[in-house]
């Protein structure tokens, strides 16, 4: 027998999340274009944009908790809901991330670039891509696509791991450039976090379809 | 949207017992509002007091207004009759009349003055499907009403009051005789119901309320100690007696 009305809520809880998902998907966007670009005014507003995220979450959790006083959720639909409750925090955190970036745009203002940015602007895409695929994974309770997500944080951080390298190279050749390298290390550091909070939205999806907590990211970070 | 129906500084008495005190409160058009408390709160005394069931108690006597569509039900040149057709009510225990699921039907609008075969053929086939009963019952509408299951029986008593065609519609703890899954049934039906009527229900089953309902009013002792939307009065009411009463920590 079908529950209508709490089926719609479910499902209404479900597009929020993607909502606030693709929120957090175009700031990080938008930062890594400011960044590239040295646009100080998309940054501001990808921080001004960062309060929007912080008000939909907020949205989110108070319409779960409704939920859950409301209808009394068993089983699954206590998962999808307590599941939903994590990826908000973690989507909130990728949010406040693209932020931090922007605010290093900011940093760097006028100074003169250290370089033209390419692994970064990639961690960016890379890490936007393993997004959509995670929320994805949720909405078709897709585990295969959820363990193949987790499987390609390996890549942003092999991405990180090469700019790393590259900055203290760069340090240690000329001490001028410590202070743009060490926030450009910052900036691919957000980036690296960001996909690690993504494999811990794969990991809640993976409770909503087995009902196990398992901790599947091995990241070196 | 102006309220359906605006109770508005109520205060009733049985002889000189008062049992409910100074009650405001709205019921939204199209909405499912809740009642909730414990037991001899005054609850069911105040669905009641919503379409005059009241009235027929010795020694009942109502103070303040009862707006219905701005109009108040208490006043004297009011006709009972058609407030009693606006207003429908089913109760806790299914009560079909001993005869035919069509004439349990049928009952009202024949007594309203319908004879036309094919205008109650087409008022039982509607109740019926509104009451989400058509389809179980469709081939045997001259079996007793009384052969059917609870739930069912439940269904029937709804179909019997959308034969009226009501504006409101009252339930008195209309699942407390029935099983979970007839339960759900008929919070379902409610559901379907809203599009087109307002509900007021009471129960003393919390759960129930917090699932089915828009609006929630909590009565304790006669007094209405919160009145808000649903979702807010059990995720974070406002005082501590509602607080006490719903986490299951009262007395």
């Amino acid at each position: 027998m079908p529950r209508m009305g709490f089926d719609r809520h479910l499902k209404e809880l479900e597009n929020d999340l993607l909502l606030l998902g693709s929120m957090v998907g175009k700031a990080i966007d938008r930062s890594t274009q400011a960044m590239k670009e040295r646009d100080i005014a998309l940054a501001k507003q990808v921080i001004e944009e960062d309060k929007l995220i912080n008000c939909k979450r907020f949205e989110i959790e108070e319409k779960s908790i409704e939920l859950m006083a409301t209808q009394q959720p068993m089983a699954r639909d206590l998962r999808i809901i307590v599941a939903v409750l994590n990826m908000i925090v973690d989507l909130e955190r990728i949010g406040d991330h693209a932020a931090g970036n922007a605010k290093i745009v900011l940093m760097l203002g006028e100074e003169p670039p250290l370089k033209p940015l390419v692994d970064i602007p990639r961690m960016a895409v890379k890490t936007q891509e393993m997004l959509n695929r995670a929320l994805g994974a949720f909405i078709n309770r897709d585990s295969a696509e959820a363990i193949n997500v987790i499987n390609d944080d390996d890549e942003v951080d092999n991405l990180y791991d090469q700019v790393f390298r590259e900055l203290l190279v760069f340090m240690a050749e000329d001490p001028h450039t410590i202070s743009r390298a060490t926030r450009l290390i910052w900036a691919a550091h957000n980036l690296e976090r960001s996909a690690d909070r993504v494999t811990n939205i794969c990991e809640r999806v993976l409770f909503v379809i087995t009902g196990k907590s398992e901790e599947l990211g091995s990241s070196n970070y | 949207m102006d309220p359906k129906i605006k109770i508005r500084g109520v205060n009733f008495f049985y002889h000189k017992h008062q049992v409910l005190k100074n009650i405001n409160m709205d019921f939204p058009e199209r909405q499912i509002t809740a009642i909730i408390g414990p037991s001899g709160c005054g609850k069911s005394t105040l669905l009641r007091a919503l379409n005059r069931m009241n009235d027929i108690v010795s020694g009942a006597r109502l103070e303040g207004a009862v707006l219905l569509d701005n109009e108040n039900i208490y006043s004297p040149n009011l006709d009972v009759v058609n407030l009693r057709k606006r207003v429908g009510m089913v109760f806790q225990q299914p009560n079909p009349f001993p005869k035919s699921i069509f004439d349990n039907v049928a009952f009202g609008p024949r007594m309203l003055g319908t004879t036309a075969q094919s205008r109650l053929d087409e008022v039982v086939e509607k109740s019926l499907r509104q009451a989400a009963l058509w389809d179980e019952v469709k081939d045997n509408l001259h079996k007793s009403g009384l052969a059917l299951s609870g739930g069912q029986q439940q269904r029937l008593c709804i179909a019997r009051v959308l034969a009226i065609e009501p504006e409101v519609i009252l339930m008195d703890e209309p699942c407390s005789a029935l099983d979970p899954v007839s339960t759900m049934r008929i919070e379902e039906l409610m559901q379907e119901l809203k599009q087109n009527y307002t509900i007021a229900i009471v129960t003393h089953n919390m759960q129930q309320a917090a699932r089915a309902s828009d609006w929630t009013g909590f009565l304790l002792t006669g007094d209405l100690v919160e009145y808000g939307r649903t979702g807010e009065i059990f995720s974070r009411p406002r005082d501590k007696r509602t607080e006490d009463y719903i986490t299951g920590r009262f007395g």
